[in-house]
């Protein structure tokens, strides 16, 4: 799937870095985009990729590296003159105009005529099921059609990069979830490229074709949304994208993971001898057993009601475990804890500073 | 304490120095000093001499609020390019000179101007044959600029300050290079700050009579120059008074069709 899609790279970074005040937010990174992809770029606040979007944007210089657009280095070039467009976060749609001339707007300074003007507003209106909205006032229209509209003045410029700087943050989560399948149906329509800034992984699962996990100004994973949850490659990532236990072990050796002096049987091999592991296990994979199935056994501690599953808490010697099940365990019972070897995830830990950060 | 009572000072406040002021003013314009009624201290303004004179006022008020619309944009973005703490130093030094008395700053201009005064010493030194500005028109409009321009420059600095900078980025974005972002959004948007400046620059200088008395030597006759005659020379109060009215409905009215367009949606304005 990733190979068909990145035909060709429309979009390169190339070893870009940045500081602002003396403080690294990016720091040596490089990306490429390939043509009519839904990339994301996930991560938690200050992570950097907001400053990566500016970077393509043309609003922030980076301090080190270059940005090439269709093979043409474009560093230098100023944002008024890139072929890409930005959907900010808060709108930003001028308060002065109607929703016809904000749309209007960089059509009118590239000077298309009146007529060619006229059916590229009609058609935004239209893709963004706001149709007849055209004399409204932009400052009387709901956060989400605000949102709406300012993806109809970005999409007429026909960029071939659509930057989206969370653009949903400001709804609420109905709407979020709506304009989420919206934004993937205009992106089908419009068949243009898409790179898309949010905090929010559950998000960032749905829409991509690509996640891009930054922390730290740095990448730490890149892939589809189902290898990066499946298979997350370090602590952090398996942390920031969805619910995880995460536990000290050790490799005894190849398929053997020693997690709280238990032997647990796993699928991963060439870690070194006795080397200290991240052991990663979502709550969906961690099975309630009775006490003797299980290789830890515990009391549960806390089970709450989460619509489709319920979640529950068991505390064993040396962890509280997180689990979901769609059967509920008495709160105070002991359980035993399973998990099949193909679920656990063993990974390297980060080196030095880095470990701080996701052990918190 | 009831709140209205809060109000009582400024009431007073009105009556006594507002709205009496204004009756007296009315009562004189329209009668004589017999006490009869009569149009014709109003209808004095049509008198060549006092024609005259208002169209100077106009032409030095509309002159100088122009001047200082332009010279007010460029100062107001130069100043929103500053940090935080600069841009409080930049903001008190334009300030400063609002403190100090404005008769003695209108002096030091005559100073400055004056045949023998530092402008020319200053040319001199550059080889430069002295100007005779003092006693001009040239030298009543840099008197007027100087004193009104820190009423233009802070209302546009406030309504430029108040411009997001998204949407800045988001015009530059949709291509909008400098000129064309200044022109179609820092412009309209600063408007109402502007307009502000206008009525805070247009009355006083259409109704000021003491930097025309003193840098303009008294060539000058502004409609300011006429009235204060009547009251402090002639002591014709009535006369002075309908003189006074005419300029007032006069510059209201022209406010009110500056204002016209800005009227429906914001509230910044007098209106």
């Amino acid at each position: 799937m990733e190979t068909n899609e990145k035909e060709r790279d429309i979009l390169e970074l190339k070893n870009i870095s940045k500081s602002f005040d003396g403080k690294k937010v990016l720091d040596d990174l490089s990306l490429s985009i390939g043509k009519n992809e839904f990339i994301t770029l996930l991560g938690p606040s200050g992570c950097g990729k907001s400053t990566t979007l500016r970077i393509i944007g043309g609003f922030v210089r980076p301090d080190a590296g270059s940005v090439w657009f269709d093979g043409k280095d474009i560093t230098d070039l100023a944002a008024e003159k890139r072929n890409v467009n930005t959907v900010f976060q808060k709108y930003s749609l001028f308060p002065h105009m109607n929703v016809e001339e904000n749309i209007a707007f960089g059509l009118k300074l590239k000077k298309k005529s009146k007529s060619y003007i006229q059916d590229k507003i009609k058609y935004a209106l239209k893709l963004v099921n706001l149709e007849g909205y055209e004399k409204r006032n932009t400052t009387a229209l709901s956060g989400g059609q605000q949102q709406r509209i300012a993806i109809a003045r970005a999409i007429v410029n026909e960029p071939e990069i659509l930057l989206l700087d969370e653009p949903l943050g400001a709804l609420d989560l109905k709407l979020r979830h709506d304009m989420q399948q919206e934004l993937i149906r205009i992106k089908k329509e419009v068949g243009i490229t898409f790179v898309y800034v949010t905090h929010d992984q559950e998000e960032a699962l749905t829409m991509s074709d690509r996640i891009v996990v930054m922390n730290r100004g740095i990448i730490q994973q890149m892939g589809t949304s189902k290898s990066i949850y499946d298979e997350p490659q370090n602590a952090f990532v398996a942390d920031f994208i969805g619910e995880s236990n995460i536990i000290d072990g050790i490799m005894l050796r190849d398929r053997v993971v020693e997690i709280l002096g238990v032997k647990i049987p796993c699928v991963d091999e060439g870690f070194g001898e006795r080397e200290t592991v991240d052991v990663v296990i979502r709550p969906e994979d961690l099975e309630i057993k009775p006490v003797e199935c299980g290789f830890f056994s515990g009391q549960v501690i806390s089970v709450l009601f989460k619509g489709a599953y319920y979640e529950i808490k068991v505390r064993t010697d040396g962890y509280e475990w997180v689990s979901q099940s769609v059967n509920a365990p008495e709160v105070g019972s002991q359980v035993g804890l399973y998990v099949v070897p193909d679920n656990i995830q063993i990974m390297h830990k980060p080196k030095s500073e880095d470990a701080e950060i996701i052990k918190e | 304490m009831k709140r209205k009572y809060l109000a009582t000072p400024y009431i007073i406040w009105v009556v006594g120095f507002t709205l009496l002021p204004l009756i007296t003013i009315g009562i004189s314009a329209f009668t004589r000093d017999n006490g009869t009624f009569t149009w014709s201290n109003i209808l004095a303004i049509s008198e060549p001499i006092n024609r005259q004179a208002l169209f100077f006022s106009l032409a030095i008020a509309l002159g100088c609020t122009l001047i200082c619309i332009l010279l007010a944009y460029p100062a107001a973005l130069f100043l929103k390019s500053f940090r935080f703490k600069r841009k409080g130093f930049t903001i008190f030094l334009l300030v400063l000179p609002m403190w100090m008395n404005f008769i003695l700053r209108i002096l030091a201009w005559q100073m400055i101007l004056s045949k023998n005064g530092i402008l020319n010493f200053l040319l001199g030194k550059l080889g430069i044959a002295p100007l005779s500005i003092s006693n001009t028109w040239g030298a009543l409009m840099i008197g007027m600029v100087y004193d009104f321009l820190p009423y233009m420059i802070l209302p546009v600095f406030n309504a430029i300050s108040d411009i997001d900078e998204d949407t800045i980025e988001a015009a530059r974005d949709l291509g909008a290079g400098s000129m064309a972002v200044f022109r179609k959004i820092i412009f309209p948007l600063s408007m109402p700050g502007m307009l502000s400046g206008v009525v805070m620059v247009f009355v006083p200088a259409m109704t000021s009579f003491v930097i025309a008395d003193i840098l303009g030597g008294g060539k000058v006759q502004l409609i300011g120059n006429i009235i204060e005659q009547e009251f402090m020379k002639s002591m014709d109060w009535h006369l002075g008074a309908g003189l006074s009215i005419s300029l007032m409905l006069l510059v209201l009215i022209s406010l009110a069709f500056t204002m016209q367009n800005d009227m429906e949606d914001r509230g910044t304005t007098i209106w």
